[in-house]
């Protein structure tokens, strides 16, 4: 997913005097209050962690508690959407007003109707909610479905995401891989076919010949 | 959702359409919001009209109720600024003010509102906590039937609604549990102004005026509690609801936490001092004077009315007793019903760690730790030994000794008063603080310093509080008397001399049972005859924790009911005792019949608590309340003279109450 990516960190931990015994412990609850919040240093929400210590040192702080520094490099993947980004969730509600998604079970994310494109059309069958495309009935958006959308804004607080259906390449991630496996294999038929007509062209033995040719060279 | 307005009703000109669908509704509040943004805000401020309405007009209940599922449609119109008055109107509506129509429209307007952008989140949750409580004005009707129908309904409702919400938006339960604590009831909430309740308040007052000839007619109902009371109640209610719902594996914890603190809260604003100045204490404490008689004037009540008396007295007029009393059977019920589901051990887990940061850190809490004691009633094998071995762990393992005191107090309440536990359980804790107290003299020289080994003094004093309640079950089976017996003397002999500085009413009581159970002790000391000593008051420290026993008698009378059945009064194990004693000197007495001391049974102490009225509980309570120290016999130890008052509780201050 687009708005994933990972980082390598070089941080400072100030630990309470009273970890001094642990500080391993102490780092991992630092790091751990970090998670699922935006960090604006870092330019994303944490989601994993991993320190690498590489000194037993730390810097003592000067004041009325004496505060140790503890240096570390920590692996880090960040979640950071952005406008225009392709996201996947999965649907957990769908009304004629909005679709409402999960991203990676923790974020909400929010496509109203206005940004859901024309092509969909809402309908209740068999007492559910669902969007339907005109152009395809089997490309369906119902509870459960998977789906890629694209990102109009991310609330860094809240980690709310407003999204859009609008561009072509978003919708039922299912539909839309079977139909790029179908262009691809309609792809491939076209080019056994240009393949064939190659092999037609050229004698067989004309390959052998270049290949005695490389192989003297 | 089609529906007919009636013009009249309306009061609205541009609504006055004799039938119209959802989508033109949709499109009629649509164009309401997008024209206020436009600066034409007249069909916005005929909305806002419906959703406010004017003092003295009552709202369309159909029209608010349309509204509001056309606004739930038309979420994404809205705007946090322009459309700010719509929006507070809304959210500021008291679903207790109205009928399951606009509750389940309110709610509808809610989770769309909520899941349509992150700015209005905490908004929408600070609505839905508003709604654990009721409005001022309905407090009065809370205790009546429609008042009951109305709470279910609103509650399930707000909590269904959380429940929806952080399924749409999973991270609103970490928002939720910090505003759900931080909106909680502050301990110092003044009353509600209410007419009806000042008006109940004085006909109750009126009602305690009557002569007496009117005793002799049924007594009037009690009056309900407070309604600062009350709306602390429903709060917490509230939160154990969350503990216990689709969402307690998130803020749970969060919850019980906070209602820990609370409890702890509460509790420490209960200070011994207002329950000295009452001359309720010098009662009890003058009928606890051995064989003394009560001095009584024609005229006065007996004790046990007094006690009583006293304790409405004490009670009604002290709010944060009351509190804490509503508060800690809420949650006693909750832990009932944990247990019925299976969840017992998870709440423990929480419970325990809770007590651990606050209750054993407070100063001599008096209430708050019953809620761990009722816990372990539930489940004594895993809960009951649980706490057990976190206190046992704590008083060997803490890093500043007033911990480790504090931990072993805990644990000889505990062990004492618990009448769950099997001989054998208790058994095995005394022998370990009999280990423990036995490896500290060979590894300690020296002679008395209490200062310096107050852990020491600490163990000794809990091993023999300890024993003072079970000695004579647990030297009924052979092995244990000769691991007690193999220890005990080493240790009560080692030149650090506990006999001498552990508190002298608790070293004479046990002195006076191990000569009755022929337990080898030392039998050349001599009583100091007093209730506590100079000796002991050093080790006990500034904060007296040699005089801390947290599982002394519950003082709050609606916790009493639960808390009875599953425990040990002094006034149960001392007649025993004294039977022997009566046997020695005089034969049999009518208190034959009280313990039964059933080997690997525990005491067998014939209660039966939830068969009995209030009123015979009430009676009980008090006559425990009468017979909880212990009281030697004037002649039988010591020097003590015939004239001579000897304080006798175990506690020297009235925490024996």
């Amino acid at each position: 997913m687009e708005a994933l990516k990972e980082c390598r960190a070089n941080l400072v931990v100030n630990l309470h005097p009273s970890n001094a015994k642990n500080v391993e412990t102490a780092v991992y609850r630092e790091l751990s209050s970090l998670l699922f919040k935006f960090n604006e240093a870092l330019d994303g929400v944490v989601l994993t962690y991993e320190p690498k210590f590489s000194s037993n040192l730390a810097r003592i702080l000067p004041g009325i508690h004496p505060y140790f520094g503890v240096r570390l490099e920590a692996k880090l993947l960040l979640f950071n959407p952005k406008p225009e980004m392709l996201l996947e969730g999965e649907v957990v509600k769908v009304g004629e007003q909005s679709i409402h998604i999960v991203v990676l079970g923790f974020s909400s994310a929010v496509i109203a109707d206005e940004d859901i494109r024309e092509d969909f059309k809402y309908k209740i069958k068999h007492g559910k909610e669902v969007f339907v495309s005109r152009s395809n009935k089997k490309h369906r958006i119902k509870v459960g479905t998977t789906l890629r959308f694209s990102v109009k804004n991310f609330d860094e607080e809240i980690l709310h995401i407003c999204g859009s259906l609008i561009p072509d390449n978003t919708g039922n991630i299912q539909w839309l891989e079977t139909k790029a496996e179908e262009s691809q294999a309609y792809r491939f038929a076209n080019c056994e076919v240009s393949i064939h007509l190659f092999h037609s062209i050229t004698p067989p033995h004309a390959f052998s010949d270049i290949a005695a040719l490389q192989k003297r060279g | 959702m089609g529906m007919e307005l009636h013009a009249e009703k309306a009061g609205c000109a541009e609504m006055e359409i004799a039938e119209i669908t959802d989508s033109d509704l949709f499109k009629l509040v649509r164009h309401a919001l997008k024209s206020a943004l436009q600066g034409d805000p007249d069909q916005y401020e005929q909305l806002l009209r419906v959703m406010h309405p004017d003092e003295g007009v009552l709202p369309d209940v159909a029209l608010l109720v349309t509204c509001l599922k056309a606004l739930s449609g038309s979420v994404s119109c809205l705007d946090i600024v322009h459309h700010k008055s719509l929006i507070a109107s809304i959210l500021q509506m008291s679903m207790w003010n109205y009928g399951t129509d606009v509750m389940d429209a309110l709610m509808e307007f809610n989770i769309s509102l909520a899941a349509s952008s992150g700015q209005y989140v905490d908004l929408c949750l600070e609505m839905l906590v508003s709604n654990f409580m009721p409005p001022d004005s309905f407090i009065s009707l809370l205790n009546q039937p429609p008042g009951i129908l109305q709470k279910g309904q609103v509650i399930d409702r707000v909590h269904s609604t959380l429940t929806y919400i952080a399924k749409l938006l999973p991270l609103s339960p970490l928002r939720l549990e910090r505003m759900i604590t931080e909106r909680m009831p502050h301990i110092f909430t003044k009353e509600p102004n209410l007419v009806v309740g000042t008006l109940s308040s004085v006909l109750c007052s009126l009602l305690l005026e009557v002569p007496k000839f009117l005793a002799t007619f049924p007594p009037p109902p009690p009056p309900p509690p407070s309604p600062s009371v009350q709306l602390i109640l429903i709060y917490v209610e509230n939160m154990l609801k969350l503990e216990s719902g689709a969402i307690g594996d998130l803020v749970g914890r969060t919850m019980l936490v906070a209602i820990m603190d609370k409890l702890i809260d509460l509790d420490v604003d209960i200070a011994w001092d207002d329950i000295l100045q009452e001359d309720f204490t010098k009662g009890i404490f003058d009928m606890e004077l051995g064989d003394l008689e009560w001095p009584m004037d024609d005229g006065q009540q007996n004790g046990d009315e007094l006690q009583i008396s006293w304790m409405e007295r004490y009670f009604s007029g002290n709010l944060n007793a009351q509190k804490l009393d509503s508060l800690i059977v809420l949650t006693f019920e909750h832990l009932n019903f944990c247990k019925e589901s299976g969840r017992l051990s998870q709440v423990f887990h929480t419970l325990l760690q809770s007590f651990q940061q606050t209750v054993l850190m407070a100063y001599k809490s008096k209430f708050a730790q019953f809620v761990l004691f009722y816990a372990c009633s539930l489940d004594p094998e895993n809960c009951g030994r649980r706490f057990a071995d976190t206190l046992f762990h704590k008083f060997k393992s803490s890093k500043y000794p007033e911990w480790r005191m504090s931990a072993v107090a805990y644990l000889a309440s505990y062990l004492a008063r618990a009448k769950f536990l099997p001989i054998s359980f208790v058994a095995e804790y005394v022998e370990s603080l009999l280990e423990w107290c036995s490896t500290y003299c060979s590894n300690q020289g020296g002679s008395i310093n209490p200062k310096a080994h107050k852990e020491f003094y600490a163990g000794c004093q809990a091993m023999m509080y300890v024993l003072c309640f079970r000695m004579r079950s647990m030297l009924a089976i052979p092995r244990i008397r000769s691991r007690i017996s193999k220890h005990i003397e080493d240790i009560l002999r080692h030149p650090l001399s506990p006999l001498v500085v552990c508190l002298p009413s608790i070293v004479e009581e046990f002195l006076r049972l191990a000569k009755v159970t022929h337990l080898d002790v030392p039998d050349n000391f001599v009583s100091s005859n007093l209730l506590e000593s100079e000796l002991s008051m050093a080790f006990g420290g500034r904060e007296r924790l040699d005089t801390f026993f947290p599982f002394d008698p519950c003082l709050l009378m609606k916790s009493d009911r639960f808390i009875r059945p599953n425990f040990v009064y002094w006034s149960m194990v001392r007649s025993s005792y004294d039977n022997d004693d009566d046997d020695d000197d005089e034969g049999t007495s009518d208190e034959d019949d009280i313990e039964i001391c059933t080997a690997g049974n525990g005491i067998n102490i014939p209660i039966d608590g939830a068969a009995r009225s209030y009123d015979q509980d009430l009676d009980e309570f008090g006559n425990k309340m009468s017979k909880m120290s212990i009281t030697p016999k004037v002649g039988q130890w010591g020097e003590l003279q015939s004239g001579m008052r000897m304080p006798s509780s175990l506690r020297p201050c009235p925490d024996s109450l």
